[in-house]
């Protein structure tokens, strides 16, 4: 008990850089999983198919080979070290949340894909008829819809990231998982310290669904 | 590709025998979690309040905390929790639990959870007319249970299974912060000596697609044999 009063304040404070890689990886990730998206949607068989491998691969192989080959994989080749790109590469951070990202955009860009082919043709020809072009189309109609249909499966791949984020802790930041590792390892109370950092990450998941209903309440019409 | 000789030489052998046990604590895991899922699906839709909040507390617990979490908790935990047992009984040593037990129930405790949703979700689509022809044909609980309401069960489940199982065969990459030499661990300990992480955690991640591509066929021909008929 005293240890998990004890140990609170920092696992609170862990909790912020948990945070901190969960939102900004969702958000990259929306533009990402937007982007393939629509590549999925072109007639360009080249444009599909790098879409449809992207999410191939980053959904059938674990998350932990996708950061480890970013943090320790890709710092080795020569041409990246002298790029611009090494400014990403170097450090933990970065690529922990560049990994994230990828893989978040390859897990929505699927949900996303979906959700735009599930809009009925009539109301496109509907817009078509009523004269819109093609992009008041896309954010009149397509999207709005589209959000709508995506929620569900959105918020479990918010969930999911959150849960994700935690691997942070494999390359070397302090996470919420990182500091209760450390915490447990260094007083052999896997129990107590498992306790206050489940619930906290159980708080936000509580959370994500509560915004998701929220806005599942917002788009429907 | 010298690194992927067989024998003393390259990690040919070594990387064939990880993806083995990367297969072997994935299947492990998967039935651990049927059979946890099994209990907790049954929980869930009894009609005791009591089960029905047990049922519910597991699913969200280990559903909502990170898998890292679970195995350390199960890492530093068991090990404990044994030695503990153990003392009761007159030994006073430092027992270490297997890895590969270690990570196959944590693996299969999450896995498990996700399971119990597959399984109620199957249970509770078979149309109450099933249940109630059973009964009027005078069935035994247990014969309607396996000739009846399984068989349909598993052909509504089976889809559902198939991402549990790409879920838990992901996941067992995580066992590797336990030292267990599976796929990730063995690429790790290769990267290491060799200097070249790049190859061979991109191999790890060929590995693991193909892994997800071969038990996709699978599943899927599994689909087709328990869609006979509908």
């Amino acid at each position: 008990m005293e240890l998990m009063i004890e140990s609170f304040p920092r696992l609170l404070n862990a909790t912020l850089l948990t945070v901190e890689l969960t939102l900004l990886s969702l958000f990259f990730g929306i533009f990402v999983g937007v982007f393939f998206a629509i590549l999925r949607t072109s007639k360009s068989k080249i444009l599909y198919y790098l879409s449809y491998y992207y999410s191939y691969v980053f959904r059938g192989t674990p998350l932990l080979v996708q950061i480890f080959i970013i943090y320790f994989g890709l710092g080795q080749v020569e041409w990246i070290r002298e790029s611009f790109l090494w400014l990403v590469l170097k450090e933990p951070y970065s690529c922990a949340i560049l990994a994230f990202t990828l893989n978040t955009g390859a897990y929505s860009s699927e949900i996303f894909r979906s959700a735009f082919e599930t809009i009925n043709k009539g109301v496109l020809e509907a817009a078509k008829g009523l004269g819109l072009n093609k992009i008041n189309t896309f954010f009149k109609i397509k999207l709005p819809i589209a959000i709508k249909q995506s929620l569900p499966a959105y918020g479990n791949e918010m969930v999911l990231m959150l849960k994700g984020t935690s691997l942070a802790s494999t390359v070397t930041l302090l996470d919420l998982t990182g500091v209760a590792k450390h915490i447990i390892s260094t007083t052999f109370k896997p129990i107590e310290v498992f306790i206050v950092a489940g619930s906290i990450y159980l708080l936000m998941t509580f959370i994500i669904h509560n915004v998701i209903k929220i806005l599942e309440k917002k788009y429907n019409y | 590709m010298e690194f992927l000789y067989f024998g003393n030489t390259g990690w040919g052998d070594e990387l064939f025998f990880a993806t083995l046990m990367t297969i072997a604590v994935a299947v492990t895991a998967i039935f651990i979690g049927f059979f946890l899922a099994a209990i907790f699906a049954t929980f869930k839709l009894s009609k005791s309040k009591i089960l029905n909040f047990v049922g519910n507390f597991y699913t969200t617990v280990f559903r909502g905390v990170p898998e890292l979490l679970v195995i350390y908790l199960l890492f530093f935990g068991g090990s404990g929790a044994v030695m503990y047992v153990a003392k009761i009984f007159g030994y006073d040593g430092y027992i270490e639990v297997n890895a590969f037990l270690t990570g196959a129930i944590s693996i299969g405790i999450i896995s498990g959870a996700y399971s119990t949703e597959v399984f109620r979700g199957a249970i509770q689509s078979i149309s109450e007319g099933q249940f109630e022809a059973s009964k009027v044909l005078g069935l035994r609980k247990k014969i309607y249970y396996y000739k009846i309401i399984i068989p349909q069960m598993l052909r509504l489940a089976l889809p559902n299974i198939s991402n549990v199982w790409q879920i838990t065969l992901k996941d067992t990459s995580l066992i590797s912060v336990t030292g267990l030499v599976e796929i990730m661990r063995q690429s790790y300990i290769a990267a290491g000596s060799t200097r070249d992480p790049l190859f061979f955690y991109s191999f790890a991640a060929v590995l693991y697609l193909l892994l997800t591509f071969l038990s996709l066929k699978l599943f899927n021909k599994l689909e087709k044999n328990y869609s006979r008929g509908f």
